[in-house]
């Protein structure tokens, strides 16, 4: 078990609001995952909020200094995780501003002492997945996911602006992955339809039927439940969907976890306001 | 009047001209035409779902003048976003998949209209500024490519300087109680801003079921998680910074 610990490649990991307090079931489900995949995440020294929705709404240079800070914390040499969408497009966005305009970096540079690494590498937890063998990771059949169906749900993770249009893209990830572990992805037009973020709070009145919206055209298609790579994601689909009969909402970490036979999973999914137990013992998963 | 480059001449005629018409079919099947209808009606939002009908435009009261235009306006908005948002010939495809168009004002490229036209208070008093939420739905399916949501971001800030009045008053104090949250920990207490939220607009029953299903599955930390140099992220706060 100790060399298995040593064989580990540190990477430094930002966990963001998010998965650091409402999501913790996605935060834990992650770090295993990491973990089985043979990283260990190391959580960045003194992090800060990247700024979310607000900052960069009403006072777009705090946005900037916000997702900056972050940056210029991140050790040399190591490439820097990030789990949630949101923050991923804040902090890469800043990255690439940073990288292409002196004034703004030399700013920075100044102010911190700290010159800025053009190297690092701000990696999205997807792109781990890609080089991992899933099958031969997990524990007691290549398939343990068989029977899920599930619609996959990106939210607005694949918009991006336009100054960020040439970088990596993820859609079809979910599916690919998932379904080489046995789950059977579904068609759906909802996988990237924007889950009305803050204005769940602001005005739940617009918010909710767009997410009801979203849980009937997953029980249209016939899916168990829905899988969301976002904490937020997460968190509106089940606050926000008055259905009677809501539709279980998976973050991609946890069914992968439990795909790898994690059995800590107890203390993630309580933390669900919709119970996805019912449909795993149905499934023979837990 | 002055008139920057970029900008429509201010001797363009903006009441019924044909380029300012919105793709909808204006005959009316018996071989007469429509008189064409004012331009800010036909960038606010049809209340039905995308089909206008006749009871939607049957007010042809909203008609707008050349003289109340404002054109250091445009080319503000283009310097502070960073966006040429001048490349728009309106296709209405960001306004097709804005999440949200149902619930503003004016679409998407109406806002975008508005600015091309310096109708200033008109865009920055309008709701669609504060409900879009950034999603970069319309700029994924922008074939210009024109960051709407830079220029969403700069026409709110706009907005709270020149002290216009905010037509979506509570999503401008969430935003503030975000702010305020990232300002005293570093990072956001959801559990604080959704109180502080809830005691500014004096609403204290909606959402009750929510926010108790929420603690009850543990989705509230009653402490805030904290940075521990909070000095600096204070500092980022209190400091005008003059970048060039």
């Amino acid at each position: 078990m100790d060399n298995h610990k040593n064989s580990l490649t540190d990477i430094s990991y930002f966990p963001g609001c998010s998965l650091a307090t409402s999501a913790k079931e996605n935060n834990l489900s992650l770090l295993n995952l990491c973990r089985r995949l043979g990283f260990n995440p190391v959580e960045l020294d003194d992090w800060n909020c990247c700024g979310s929705s607000s900052a960069h709404s009403i006072r777009s240079e705090l946005a900037d200094d916000l997702a900056a800070r972050n940056l210029f914390l991140a050790p040399a040499g190591r490439p820097l995780l990030v789990a949630c969408p949101s923050c991923m497009l804040r902090l890469r966005h800043m990255y690439i501003h940073l990288r292409d305009d002196e004034a703004a970096r030399g700013y920075y540079e100044d102010k911190w002492n700290i010159s800025f690494d053009p190297n690092l590498n701000i990696l999205h937890f997807f792109e781990l997945l890609p080089e991992a063998n899933l099958p031969n990771l997990a524990k007691d059949s290549e398939h343990p996911l068989n029977g899920i169906r599930f619609v996959p749900y990106y939210g607005c993770m694949l918009a991006r602006p336009p100054v960020m249009s040439r970088e990596k893209n993820y859609y079809g990830l979910m599916e690919k992955i998932l379904s080489s572990l046995g789950a059977e992805p579904l068609l759906w037009g909802y996988a990237s339809r924007c889950c009305g973020t803050f204005l769940s709070v602001a005005r739940p009145d617009v918010v909710r039927p767009m997410v009801n919206n979203i849980a009937l055209g997953a029980k249209e298609t016939g899916a168990d439940c829905i899988v969301t790579a976002c904490a937020m994601c997460h968190l509106n689909l089940e606050i926000r969907c008055d259905l009677r009969e809501p539709v279980p909402i998976f973050h991609f970490s946890e069914l992968l976890s439990l795909a790898l036979g994690e059995d800590d999973h107890k203390g993630w999914f309580s933390r669900h306001i919709v119970d996805p137990e019912p449909l795993l013992r149905s499934k023979g998963l837990i | 009047m002055q008139t920057p480059e970029n900008i429509w001449p201010s001797t363009y005629q903006l009441v019924g001209s044909a380029s300012l018409h919105p793709p909808y079919n204006w005959s009316r099947g018996d071989g007469r035409t429509r008189r064409p209808l004012p331009v800010t009606r036909l960038l606010r939002t049809p209340r039905n779902g995308g089909i206008m009908k006749k009871e939607n435009y049957s007010d042809l009261g909203e008609t707008i003048k050349s003289d109340d235009s404002d054109f250091q306006f445009a080319s503000e908005v283009k310097k502070r976003s960073g966006t040429d948002f001048n490349m728009c010939y309106h296709c209405w495809c960001c306004t097709g998949g804005c999440p949200f168009s149902h619930a503003m004002d004016y679409t998407p490229n109406g806002i975008i209209r508005l600015v091309q036209f310096g109708l200033k208070r008109k865009a920055l008093e309008s709701s669609t500024i504060w409900l879009c939420v950034g999603c970069n739905t319309c700029s994924t399916v922008c074939p210009m490519r024109i960051d709407m949501s830079a220029i969403m971001d700069t026409m709110r800030q706009m907005a709270l300087e020149e002290g216009i009045s905010v037509a979506e008053p509570d999503i401008l104090n969430f935003h503030k109680e975000v702010l305020h949250s990232i300002e005293h920990y570093g990072r956001t207490h959801k559990l604080e801003i959704m109180l502080r939220y809830k005691i500014r607009k004096r609403d204290w029953f909606s959402d009750m079921d929510v926010g108790l299903k929420m603690l009850a599955k543990r989705k509230l930390d009653l402490m805030p998680s904290k940075v521990n140099d909070i000095g600096e992220i204070r500092k980022f706060f209190t400091d005008v910074k003059h970048k060039t």
